[in-house]
């Protein structure tokens, strides 16, 4: 019954290969791949864009975190030397370094405070959107049927208002407040990710390594946190940090707008909300800020495209 | 010669019912008139039924092998693929040791996937690329419910049952070559304990050389464990090579059906001679070569009347393009869907 085959049909016997699975030089091969953290550095090492970006990102991290430690002055105090003689605010100088606003408080310091509200904002509403988005779109992506049907409607209609606009009338709900600030921009902004999202895992569930895991009995919840949510962590990351620049804009526009974060609490748009009334007189008040959000937003769009090209989400880690 | 109201008076459940000699045990596995229809939507309204599998039946004893071949198309991979129960049965039974499975779902489907397992085509694609070998094992052993502490032994032991390294327990799929990952998928199956392995097309993918190792393996398993194989493939070298029983489909129907032996020495239907005169002859290199099956396999969406062979049969007849063949037993011993081939002598029980 298990002789070897022979015969006509066959013409010969199977060859019994000498090769041994696993030999020395094949294991010794893989070896040489490189790693994620070894590519990351030869990619900054050839790409300056991209380096002075995410060291951009990391400075921004560092002054938010230790604002209290780096602000020359108190950024809530009203300074009697920041104002000159006739009340005008004082330009950058030996005491303010960038100059003092219409109250008589440092600019500067209001400005290191002022990374903080923008990156708080901008990582937590961003980290809401992101977690909504990829429980939205999992869920339907990997449902299918009436359940994708129902949730993705409801993410068109949500994706249908400008943005910005959602996030005014929301605020007009809510009240002005940083919290709710955070709540209404990952309101706005989950249905980005959530879209994707469920692009990725209606390929990702026909793949034939989540067909074998089910026909072996593996449960939804363990296939979806297993074999799906591994393979969405670069698309996610990627665009988080893209939102964390679009977070950072929202509030800064709505601060504009006088319905973001309260005062006196120092914040971005605020500032330059403030400081384009005083443009003929005092433009340092509308440039530091203004300059500040650019470079800020700028980095992170970089830092994201950078992130983008490192992990590639349709091939990361799938390289054949 | 061939009567076709006698022909018509044997049920299809009857003339395809298990051959085997064994009637004490159920077979390990049992499909009986088993029908996968898909509906393939045209547009907006218009919708076409497809009938991949219609009415196909087959027994596979413990510990034995059935060979399942066909061209693409013929719907053995819809086969398999329902067995496993990727695609859901439309109609037929498949009873597992004795048991109905077909109509199963929820918890008591996810029970019955542990004692049906598969060994897929792809070695690149069934096996998730993030997920180190020892996890891909391991998640059978947790679908098992081997308590955490016992899994490292136990990776290890599927390991050295494949013939793969312990080393390459922290490895990732995309440092292995095809041979070893089909091995890595082999061991995930076998860490469920199953009783019945469906391999689609499992060695098509690898080089020849590794072919025979992988062949070797799954013999040597089976005969350790005791486990059936449905054992799918185009190449009939191959199924020689592995099978105790051989099926022979057409456009989602049996054709042929008989032990290797039979339908090797034998083969009844014009299709499976065709398809054995195709395979490449090393010993009769030069000789003369019978002409090749003419045409292509027909678009399983809208098969041909009769006897969805009859467009390219040597042999057909004017029966052939009314009426389907039934499978019934031959003069050479296995049974065949053919109406000019001698059927057995009718013998009374």
């Amino acid at each position: 019954m298990t002789a070897p085959p022979t015969g006509p049909l066959l013409g010969g016997e199977l060859p019994e290969a000498a090769l041994e699975p696993g030999t020395a030089a094949e294991l010794a091969a893989v070896a040489d791949e490189p790693g994620l953290g070894r590519r990351a550095l030869t990619s900054l090492r050839r790409d300056p864009v991209a380096l002075i970006s995410v060291l951009a990102v990391v400075i921004l991290a560092l002054i938010a975190v230790f604002a209290p430690l780096l602000a020359p002055h108190n950024p809530l105090q009203a300074y009697p030397n920041g104002l000159s003689s006739d009340g005008a605010p004082v330009g950058p100088g030996s005491s303010f370094l960038l100059g003092t606003d219409p109250n008589g408080r440092d600019v500067l310091s209001r400005l290191i405070y002022g990374a903080r509200v923008s990156l708080l904002v901008g990582v937590v509403a961003t980290g809401l959107a992101s977690a909504i988005g990829v429980l939205v779109g999992g869920i339907a992506g990997y449902a299918g049927g009436i359940v994708d049907t129902v949730l993705m409607r409801i993410t068109d209609v949500v994706l249908s208002f400008p943005i910005l606009l959602f996030c005014v009338a929301l605020i007009a709900i809510t009240g002005p407040s940083t919290r709710n600030v955070m709540l209404v921009i990952a309101f706005g902004y989950w249905t980005y990710l959530a879209r994707i999202v469920r692009g990725l895992v209606l390929s990702l569930k026909e793949r034939e390594f989540v067909v074998a895991a089910r026909t072996l009995g593996v449960g939804h919840r363990a296939i979806l946190r297993r074999h799906i949510l591994p393979h969405l962590i670069p698309a996610i990351i990627v665009y988080s940090t893209l939102g964390i620049a679009t977070s950072i804009l929202i509030e800064a526009s709505l601060s504009y707008l006088g319905i973001g974060v309260p005062l006196p609490q120092a914040s971005w748009g605020q500032m330059i909300s403030q400081g384009q009334e005083y443009f003929q007189t005092a433009p340092w008040l509308l440039i530091a800020p203004g300059v500040a959000l650019i470079l800020t937003v700028l980095a992170f769009n970089l830092a994201g495209d950078w992130l983008t090209d490192l992990l590639d989400p349709e091939t990361s880690g799938d390289r054949r | 010669m061939t009567d076709p109201v006698h022909a018509h008076s044997v049920a299809p459940s009857v003339a395809a019912a298990p051959a085997a000699p064994a009637p004490a045990a159920p077979p390990a596995v049992d499909v009986r008139d088993l029908a996968v229809h898909f509906k393939v939507h045209r547009g907006l309204v218009s919708a076409q039924t497809v009938k991949a599998v219609d009415g196909v039946s087959f027994s596979i004893a413990a510990g034995e092998t059935l060979g399942l071949a066909g061209e693409s198309g013929s719907g053995k991979s819809t086969v398999a693929r329902t067995l496993v129960r990727i695609n859901r049965p439309t109609a037929g039974s498949v009873l597992l040791a004795g048991a109905e499975t077909a109509r199963l779902s929820g918890q008591q489907l996810r029970a019955y996937r542990r004692r049906m397992q598969m060994v897929y085509q792809d070695p690149y694609d069934s096996l998730d690329p993030k997920m180190t070998i020892k996890d891909a094992i391991g998640e059978g052993l947790i679908v098992r419910g081997v308590p955490r502490a016992g899994r490292k032994a136990e990776v290890e032991e599927l390991l050295a049952r494949v013939n793969l390294p312990v080393a390459l327990a922290g490895r990732y799929p995309g440092q292995l070559s095809g041979g070893q990952r089909q091995r890595v998928s082999i061991a995930r199956a076998l860490a469920v304990s199953p009783e019945v392995i469906v391999c689609d097309e499992a060695v098509a993918a690898l080089d020849v050389s590794i072919r025979a190792q992988v062949l070797n393996l799954l013999k040597d398993i089976q005969a350790d464990a005791g486990v059936s194989y449905l054992f799918i493939s185009h190449d009939l070298s191959t199924l020689r090579f592995m099978a105790d029983r051989i099926a022979i489909m057409y456009v989602g129907r049996l054709v042929e059906y008989g032990t290797s032996e039979e339908v090797f020495s034998q083969p009844a239907h014009p299709y499976t001679q065709a398809l054995m005169a195709a395979v490449p002859d090393i010993v009769n290199l030069g000789g003369p070569r019978p002409a090749p099956l003419p045409g292509e396999p027909p678009n399983p969406a809208s098969p041909p009347s009769g006897c969805a062979f009859h467009p390219r049969c040597p042999l057909a007849v004017e029966l052939c393009r009314t009426v389907a063949p039934p499978l019934v037993r031959k003069a050479s011993g296995q049974l065949a869907a053919c109406h000019v081939v001698p059927d057995a002598p009718e013998v009374t029980p």
